[in-house]
């Protein structure tokens, strides 16, 4: 063994933005997720985008087999992956052909050389190898024989060729953890843990991994180690959190905050499903999760399950939404809380499975059929889905209506440092079941009308079970009051009104919307969902180059921010930047009559932060213009 | 719970009007089914009914206990989810063919995979009859009406063999024009831990009447309906002169008893643990028109679904409820300071 002398740092940056890109079976996702760990308990501010196709494993080699994780470090506050990769590990040719685009000019380029041989070269289209014709000219360019050095520090300790190769991501994690000067004890830690029993890999990752720091050393690569100082967070305790386990920790949240047992009934669906795996293991929650055969089976169930007396959810992606539409207009009628999620995904149709959009609001508040409102909130950042699991839930439980809840296919994979809220001073959810009969009947028995509703327009939640409270409720018009079937037609207008009202009403209980506009701007983005994330970097960042935009938050789309039409009204110019083809912005035209102008993406990706800033300095310079 | 409770026929009943058409079987299973709670000696409080969508589904408006009219076809997924959330209620699920057939098969063939501790009654008239007369999943071959002007092309299924393919545990038909029947097999699905399906032929008098008048009609009952007896022979007609075997293939066949060796004769076991002879035994008859067996075809132990749900919960609860600020903490954390 060699001395290792201390790295020559190249210097220190406030931020890197770094891509792990490979083919699906390179491990790039853990490679990613290790690598964003340690910079985690190093104390550094993160952001992490996962991109993986939607097959399982595509063709080796091929373009559609790339499977790619950014991450962003930073020493400052952020709210992105970032925008371009100052470096990209491409760990065979495919990856390098779809990804080099996105590299920041002078990026820095760490290719593992030995995947770049003919075959290879040919399943990912090219003529020439890249490494040799002079196109990656401008690029900082370090070819490392990965797959050659992994297998050789793995052949002493009796590991196979074929075995040793798997652990080759370990070792270009080993080459990026020295280059950003990343502690290397949590990995080795993590790697006995996650493969404890299994000693041979635990030897091959933990060679591969130290093979890959040593290499920075030994070829002179000093230059290159930078590092990034830990971001002044608040205080606390603070943890790596994506969307879909802040979501579910949100539900069971609410379950306690509630006292009401948690009931999930869902069927899975890319990007949704890791919701229910997450509940499937806290059984000591006293959750029942339910796999069921389909997804109207699944929002069935849940309806079910409120009918009696549960905190009830169902969790899908868009095409799913579809399929439950019917039911959640039962659930309307029938005034139960439900949480409807919905991980938005590209569509139409199957779509882009395992890409981010923001295409299901139209469907949210009116994919229905007939006349039947529901809340509609939305999260807009990883951790964030916590909270609007706990807000999504409240409004369900008490308002005793179903609620939308938005989240988007970026949130649920993508993670942030999240400080851990004091459990204890999370505010409690009241519920309280009808326990008493509420009408008299013409022979002076007290009989229980569920449709007899309290100031807030809410119908008693009587469930079964309890003493002479026997009712039914069902999908036909109900008689207002006695719930009773009634086709008459001065009744169904009046219970059409209420439906209506008593959702609108919900805006006098909720958050005004949320600005950031410190200078009084005449330009506002006016974001939802996880836009929120790109729009706060661009405009803070424009505010540094001493230009002036404000940021319109709305967490809550229907009903809207009790305040949201003021608000919008104080702006010269109202932009709406969002991932689909212009849905808030019609509502917001039709609410508001606010002449509010579109930004679209449907590309399967969120906004990069200099998009939004583009769009920041031509808007301005129109409005001054 | 184990206290009786007293009631009579009348608390089983709403005071909402009953609006199936005249003449309806609709009319006497539920008279038989408000016969038969009292005899349970359960609370009204306990009980729930959950339908789908048809003139069958109607039927919670009538019961005086809790009850859903959801939606066409999903019955069984919405009273699955509340056979989960509270296995200490008793949930029966009332649908026609074409709800829990057509639209709902998948659910009920899930729910009956499963074996959640539901109740669930097919009411079988051959017809849709709320949308005025389209054949339905269950309609024979050739039959014409509205939508089959020509004669339906289309295969029926038979409910009980669909039900026993689909891993049913419990499977029973009965009719409209025996009240005592129905009455007891609506009692043997109650007794049954896990799913029941029990089949009624029902006469739709509107659009297809008289479907079953050849096996249920009282003149024919004799000769037509093979009651089915655990542990004994299957015979039937007026001297029990014809009896069921099963072949050498597996098929069940009706024979006349002095025709072969009366040891030959099936004795019925409901219990089976394989449901093959069950599934022969439903298919002796292609329709009401053929001799047609009527009663218990199969009542096997089975593990319920929400129990074993349940026990999982329990399980993990035993070792320590959880604590929401240990679960987020449950992945490694730093200190900020």
């Amino acid at each position: 063994m060699t001395d290792i002398a201390e790295p020559q740092v190249g210097g220190e940056v406030e931020k890197v933005v770094i891509r792990f890109a490979g083919d699906s079976g390179d491990g790039m996702q853990l490679t990613g997720d290790r690598f964003t760990s340690a910079s985690a308990l190093f104390g550094n501010e993160f952001s992490t985008l996962p991109e993986f196709p939607a097959e399982i494993r595509a063709p080796a080699g091929t373009l559609a087999g790339v499977s790619a994780f950014q991450v962003q470090i930073s020493s400052e506050e952020i709210s992105t992956p970032g925008d371009e990769p100052t470096v990209l590990v491409a760990m065979n040719p495919a990856a390098l052909k779809s990804d080099l685009s996105r590299l920041a000019a002078a990026g820095t380029l760490i290719v593992n050389e030995d995947a770049f041989e003919e075959r290879n070269l040919e399943k990912a289209g090219y003529l020439e190898n890249p490494l040799e014709d002079g196109s990656l000219t401008g690029f900082t360019v370090i070819p490392v024989p990965m797959t050659r050095l992994t297998r050789e520090v793995c052949e002493p300790l009796g590991v196979k060729p074929r075995v040793a190769e798997r652990s080759k991501n370990f070792f270009a994690l080993g080459l990026v953890s020295w280059m950003y000067t990343r502690p290397t004890e949590p990995t080795i830690e993590w790697i006995n843990q996650k493969f404890s029993g299994q000693e041979a890999v635990i030897a091959a990752n933990t060679a591969a991994f130290n093979a890959g720091h040593a290499f920075g050393e030994t070829a002179e690569l000093g230059s290159l180690v930078v590092s990034i100082r830990p971001a002044e967070l608040d205080p606390g305790t603070y943890t790596n959190i994506n969307g879909n386990t802040a979501l579910s920790w949100g539900l069971i949240a609410a379950s306690q905050l509630s006292g009401l047992p948690l009931f999930l009934g869902s069927y899975p669906i890319t990007p949704a499903s890791d919701i229910l795996h997450e509940l499937s293991k806290r059984n000591e929650f006293g959750i029942r999760t339910f796999q069921a055969e389909d997804e109207i089976a699944a929002v069935s169930s849940a309806i079910g399950a409120a009918y009696g007396g549960h905190l009830a959810v169902t969790t899908t992606s868009g095409p799913g939404v579809a399929l439950k539409g019917e039911a959640i207009g039962l659930a309307v009628s029938l005034e139960l809380p439900l949480i409807v999620v919905d991980v938005q995904r590209g569509g139409p149709s199957t779509g882009l499975p395992t890409k981010t959009e923001a295409s299901d609001l139209m469907m949210a508040l009116y994919g229905r059929h007939g006349e039947s409102p529901m809340p509609v909130v939305s999260a807009h950042s990883p951790s964030q889905c916590f909270d609007a699991a706990i807000e999504a839930a409240r409004i369900a439980l008490t308002y005793k209506t179903p609620v939308m809840l938005l989240t988007d296919g970026y949130l649920a994979n993508s993670s942030e440092p999240w400080k851990l809220p004091d459990v204890d001073a999370l505010e409690p959810i009241t519920v309280e079941f009808a326990t008493e009969t509420n009408q008299v009947n013409e022979d002076g028995e007290g009989v229980f009308w569920p449709y007899i509703r309290d100031e807030k327009l809410t119908r008693p939640w009587a469930v079964p079970g309890t003493d002479g409270l026997m009712h039914r409720i069902g999908g036909l018009e109900k008689a207002d009051g006695s719930g009773n079937v009634s086709y008459d037609p001065g009744n169904h207008g009046r219970m059409t009104d209420l439906r209506q009202q008593r959702i609108e009403l919900i805006a006098e209980d909720m958050p005004l919307t949320s600005v950031d506009d410190p200078d009084g701007a005449k330009l506002a983005l006016v974001t939802w969902g996880s836009t929120w994330g790109a729009v706060r970097s661009a405009v803070r960042r424009a505010r540094e180059d001493g230009l002036s935009a404000a940021h319109v938050h709305v967490t809550h789309l229907h009903p809207f921010h009790r305040d949201l039409g003021e608000v919008l009204a104080r702006y010269d110019r109202v932009v709406v930047p969002e991932l689909n083809m212009g849905q808030l912005v019609k509502l917001l035209r039709a609410e508001f009559l606010v002449d509010a102008q579109s930004v679209n993406k449907v590309m399967g990706q969120p906004f990069t932060a200099a998009e939004i800033e583009d769009i920041i300095r031509r808007e301005l310079a129109e409005l001054e213009g | 719970m184990t206290d009786i409770t007293i009631t009579t026929k009348k608390d089983w009943a709403t005071d909402q009007e009953v609006r199936w058409c005249p003449g309806c079987g609709d009319y006497s299973i539920l008279t038989a089914m408000q016969l038969m709670m009292p005899e349970l000696g359960v609370r009204r409080e306990d009980t729930v009914f959950i339908s789908g969508i048809g003139c069958a589904a109607r039927f919670p408006y009538y019961m005086n206990t809790y009850g859903m009219h959801s939606i066409h076809g999903r019955a069984p997924a919405f009273a699955t989810g509340l056979a989960m959330a509270r296995p200490e209620l008793d949930v029966w699920v009332v649908g026609g063919d074409g709800d829990m057939l057509s639209i709902g098969g998948n659910h009920l063939i899930h729910a009956l995979r499963r074996n959640i501790n539901i109740n669930i009654l097919l009411f079988n008239n051959m017809i849709y009859g709320l949308t005025k007369g389209q054949y339905s999943p269950t309609s024979e071959l050739g039959k014409v009406t509205k939508s089959s002007p020509m004669g339906s092309v289309a295969e029926p299924f038979n409910a009980v063999s669909v039900a026993l393919g689909a891993e049913a545990s419990f499977v029973a038909r009965t009719h409209d024009m025996d009240r005592k029947h129905m009455q007891e097999m609506f009692r043997r699905a109650y007794d049954h831990p896990g799913a029941s399906l029990v089949e009624v032929y029902q006469n739709c008098n509107v659009f297809n009447d008289g479907a079953f008048d050849a096996v249920s009609k009282r003149a024919n009952r004799d000769a037509m309906l093979i009651n089915l007896v655990h542990g004994e022979q299957i015979r039937f007609g007026a001297d029990h002169e014809r009896g069921v075997v099963v072949d050498a293939t597996g098929e069940a066949k009706i024979v006349n008893v002095a025709d072969v060796d009366e040891g030959s004769l099936l004795v019925h076991d409901e219990t089976r643990p394989n449901p093959a002879v069950a599934f022969a035994l439903s298919r002796l008859a292609s329709g009401p028109s053929e001799p047609t067996p009527v009663g218990v075809f199969r009542a096997a132990k089975r593990q319920e679904y929400g129990s074993a749900a349940g026990a999982q919960v329990a399980d993990a609860r035993a070792a320590g409820a959880g604590d929401l600020a240990a679960l987020l903490r449950s992945n490694p954390t730093w200190e900020v300071t």
